[in-house]
């Protein structure tokens, strides 16, 4: 056994850890106070080149002939990076967990599948001559009709955005063109039900907008390695990134990081990494390629779009005994971590709710805009805030308070979750109750006595079967007016559901037996598997 | 090609050198021609700058007020008797956008910005130019219409007629943040009294253009009749008319149609 | 590149160095002279993490031509230092924790400064306004205001 000698230093350590409700200064004020913090731009290296980005002029176009002889002759160009250069211009991100295929180049071959892709690097020595090389380089385009809807994306006929999916979805375990989840049987529940309310939600992308835009600088170091500074918020998968691209082991590279500008997700896709690397090893010299703010807040990744149908079931006392949900979860050209974010869309549709019987779709899909990526609980959010705002109107439909509403449906100990885990340590009941008191809202007397450690399991942990699915495609989900809408809406076509040419799986996957522990394993992304 | 620097200590030369050369633009505070040439703007690369006290007076003391080219936001929130105008420069940036920016430059801003201008289109100043051939005097509406083509003049100052009360002239910017953000619409009016009725009103928009307009069906509606319930809701329904707003991240034209009207109603009447 | 020689003061030290034409400020104090604590954020005019004081007044370096300083006084966040010890500013801004990622804070420690040195005891509409041209992007606007206000009583009381 090893002894933990906790004699030696007894007098700096406090093991006691009653660190909550006291200030803790963090370890790096020091040096953001007296700007001394050492962000990636902010290294001086001698004979530094700077790479700017050719960028792509349309949304969809086929790349008949690049030129770039004008702009390899421009003044303080030291050398044009095309795509042929990278030596494995072909990567997904995920790749490094095994999960997607590789879908995306670091330079454009042979098309472009959104506005601003990069298609040509120009390093010089200085910023304004790489950008006068950039005017310099021809690029005859051949335009594509382009989709900017994740509905229209899934229509038959809709232009291919990304040929790796020809079919505009992500495909989850090498077959499905969706996150399915199945418990009991939501369209018998929702037949019988007093009321159905169907609603339509979507979120538009968001754009991170760090203070410090995204960018790196790479330099030649001793021993044939590289040091590279950077603004990355996923320092190691960065270097793995790097290394895949750049056909190189990992240890070329000396990442150095962690102080970062502001990244809240939009920072873990290596945008600037390999090319800058590339740049580095193709010159010579360091190289620094920083995003300009257009650039940022043009190409640089948003939070993914989101366009959520929501179809529930209430009885006349309240409870939520059905939901039908088809959501769309907006990639753009490629899929970076949106792949994930569907798996999380589903896994947060049914909320913190027990409901007996839910369905859901959820796609992740390509269309012609910037690529989507992380951002604070991406997949999440926008399901969310559907679902909360759907419970205000259901609370609504059958005269309920909707504080009340949410108690009666939370999910309490021992019941079974529509991803048929059972539910622990639940605290929505409580966490209810301290808000309304904190907000002054009435509850009634049976209401703040509610619990979630109280009444629930028996009944509410039993699962409904669920039938076997036919090949007809799904009924579509529309859009219904409530008292919330302000005046009659334009009707809105109902989506049309999407080609069935994926399976339907085969049956509903079987409740799991006792778990014996270590024997089976689940992930978000694969799903349950035996070690 | 590299930026050349070219700085005058006339005026006269520097409207020289700013019209023999299409890639020379005239550096005022910085906050346009800066931020171009940040953003890898290759069509400038001549920077001419003039360091004439002319261009940075103001004069304020009698019933015409001029202002140099060069004169900052700063420098007219320090002036006692341009307080009227205190309310478009304080909408424009944060302190040091204030410190930097100048009455010249917010002539060539694009939407969102260039408040000022709109401020100083319903004043109906008139622009005093430099050109290659001489100087001239330019209403602000002309100015304003022909701006793509006016990159090649130094404008050397801008001049209006003070209003007579502090209730003929009225301001408001409308800005998703608060105190600092671009333009969702910006409005002006400068509405003179006599006996009770409003003779020469006028009403400028920004943002509901690509350059600052005047409302003139508000305009018309607004003239000759007392600023009345009946009038300011006339006034307010013809705001919307002849403008052509575009979309933008702040707000989408139909937005900017919308609303337009709703505001020119709360300048009009006072309201907060 | 055709140079311009260029000297002026730099937190009280004078430089001199040699700046391409259409250099901007920030390019000039952080790839010439070194001084890393202006930031680039937008090279716009829109978030003031650049901010610097030129004769005492707040100015954006990344908007500002470098040649326009020659013979002025230029003070950047590594200048208001006293010796080893921090800045009243600093100290408050550590002491409210009004720095989440501190890519603004150089920019919001000069623009407080401006303030403070122009009027010591300002109101919290004032502070407001002082920054509003500082934008942080990880919404720490509260502990910023706090720190300002802080710094500026604590700096009378010891005065």
């Amino acid at each position: 056994m090893l002894e933990l000698r906790k004699d030696l230093f007894a007098d700096e350590r406090d093991d006691n850890l009653k660190e909550i409700g006291k200030g803790t200064q963090r370890q790096d004020m020091l040096g953001h106070v007296t700007g001394t913090s050492p962000y990636f731009d902010d290294h001086k290296l001698q004979g530094m080149l700077h790479l700017k980005v050719v960028r792509s002029a349309h949304s969809h176009a086929r790349l008949r002939r690049i030129d770039t002889s004008e702009a390899e002759r421009s003044q303080g160009v030291r050398r044009v990076i095309r795509a042929s250069d990278v030596p494995r211009n072909l990567n997904t991100l995920l790749s490094l967990i095994n999960f997607g295929k590789d879908d995306e180049p670091s330079l454009a071959v042979d098309k472009v599948r959104y506005k601003g892709e990069p298609i040509v690097a120009i390093v010089a020595d200085s910023p304004r001559e790489a950008f006068e090389a950039i005017a310099k380089v021809k690029i005859d385009y051949e335009v594509l009709p382009a989709v900017f809807d994740v509905e229209d994306a899934l229509k038959p006929g809709a232009p291919v955005v990304n040929e790796v999916y020809p079919k505009n979805t992500f495909t989850y375990h090498e077959t499905y063109d969706r996150q399915q989840l199945r418990f009991g049987d939501a369209d018998r529940a929702l037949a019988t039900a007093d009321h159905v309310l169907e609603q339509r939600y979507q979120m538009s992308p968001i754009e991170h907008a760090p203070t410090e835009t995204n960018g790196s600088i790479a330099a030649p170091d001793t021993n044939g390695r590289y040091i590279v500074y950077t603004s990355t918020q996923a320092l190691f998968f960065s270097v793995d990134t790097c290394a895949k691209i750049l056909d190189v082991p990992s240890n070329t590279f000396h990442f150095i990081g962690g102080t970062v500008g502001g990244g809240f997700g939009g920072k873990v896709d290596t945008l600037t990494e390999p090319l800058c690397i590339l740049g580095a090893m193709l010159t010579g010299r360091p190289v620094r390629y920083v995003f300009g703010r257009e650039e940022e807040m043009q190409y640089g990744p948003p939070r993914g779009a989101e366009r959520i149908y929501i179809k529930d079931g209430v009885m006349r006392d309240g409870r939520v005994v059905a939901r039908k949900v088809r959501a769309y979860f907006d990639s753009g050209a490629y899929t970076r971590l949106s792949s994930y974010a569907a798996v999380k869309c589903a896994a947060h549709l049914p909320g913190p709710y027990t409901i007996p019987n839910v369905h859901g779709d959820v796609y992740c899909v390509f269309t012609n805009r910037t690529p989507a990526t992380a951002m604070r609980g991406f997949g999440v959010t926008a399901m969310d805030f559907a679902i909360e705002c759907q419970m205000d109107k259901l609370a609504h439909l059958v005269g309920m308070d909707p504080m009340e509403f949410r108690i009666l449906n939370a999910y309490r100990d021992g019941d079974m979750k529509a991803h048929r885990r059972e539910a622990k340590n639940t605290a929505l009941i409580e966490c209810v109750q301290v808000a309304a008191e904190k907000a002054k809202w009435p509850l009634r007397e049976d209401f703040k006595r509610m619990s979630s450690r109280k009444d629930g399991g028996g009944a509410r942990a039993a699962v409904t079967p669920t039938p076997r699915e036919t090949q007809a495609p799904p009924t579509a989900l529309s859009q219904q007016r409530t008292t919330y809408d302000r005046a009659p809406a334009a009707t809105r076509e109902p989506p049309p559901p999407p080609p069935p040419s994926s399976p339907p799986p085969s049956s509903p996957p079987p409740r799991p037996s006792a778990p014996s522990h270590g024997a089976i394993r689940f992930s978000s992304v694969f799903g349950t598997r035996r070690r | 090609m590299p930026v050349t620097v070219k700085t005058f200590t006339s005026s006269h030369d520097a409207a020289a050198a700013l019209s023999s050369d299409r890639s020379a633009r005239y550096l005022g505070g910085g906050t346009l021609v800066m931020r171009a040439l940040n953003e890898g703007d290759i069509s400038i690369s001549t920077i001419v700058r003039a360091s004439d006290h002319a261009m940075t007076r103001i004069d304020a003391s009698g019933s015409r007020i001029t202002l140099g080219a060069g004169v900052t936001f700063a420098r007219i929130l320090a002036e006692r008797d341009l307080a009227f105008l205190h309310g478009p420069a304080r909408s424009i940036g944060g302190p040091a956008v204030r410190n930097m920016g100048t009455v010249g430059g917010n002539l060539f801003a694009p939407v969102p910005y260039g408040d000022f201008t709109v401020a100083m289109l319903a004043l109906d100043a008139m622009v005093s130019v430099q050109g290659g051939l001489g100087g001239r005097e330019i209403p602000i509406d002309e100015f304003l219409q022909s701006r793509d083509r006016q990159t090649g003049t130094l404008v050397l100052a801008i001049s209006f007629a003070k209003p007579g009360s502090t209730d003929a002239f009225r301001y408001r910017k409308i800005a998703r943040i608060k105190p600092k953000g671009g333009a969702v619409i910006t409005l002006a009016a400068h509405l003179p009294l006599n006996g009770g009725r409003i003779v020469g009103a006028r009403v400028a928009l920004g943002s509901m253009a690509p350059t600052p307009i005047r409302a003139r069906a508000a305009e018309r509606a607004l003239e000759g009749r007392a600023l009345d319930t009946s009038t300011i809701s006339a006034a307010a329904a013809a705001a919307v008319e002849g403008t052509s707003p575009g979309d933008n991240a702040l707000a989408s034209a139909w937005y900017r149609r919308e609303i337009v009207g709703v505001h020119l109603k709360r300048l009009l009447s006072g309201q907060e | 590149m055709a140079k311009t020689a260029l000297q002026f003061l730099h937190n009280g030290r004078d430089v001199a160095i040699f700046v391409d034409g259409g250099t901007n400020l920030l390019v000039a104090l952080r790839e010439l002279i070194g001084d890393m604590t202006p930031k680039f954020g937008c090279g716009q005019g829109g978030c003031g993490t650049c901010s610097v004081l030129i004769d005492g007044e707040l100015h954006l370096s990344c908007l500002t031509l470098a040649e326009t300083v020659a013979g002025r006084s230029v003070e950047t966040l590594d200048g208001i230092k006293n010796g080893p010890n921090l800045h009243p500013l600093q100290r408050a801004f550590a002491d409210n924790f009004a720095a989440q990622c501190g890519y603004c804070t150089p920019g919001m420690l000069m623009a407080a400064k401006a303030l403070l040195d122009r009027n010591p005891q300002p109101s919290r509409a004032e502070v407001v306004e002082a920054i509003s041209g500082n934008i942080c992007r990880c919404t720490g606007y509260e502990p910023i205001i706090n720190a300002v206000l802080a710094a500026a009583s604590g700096g009378r009381a010891r005065a």
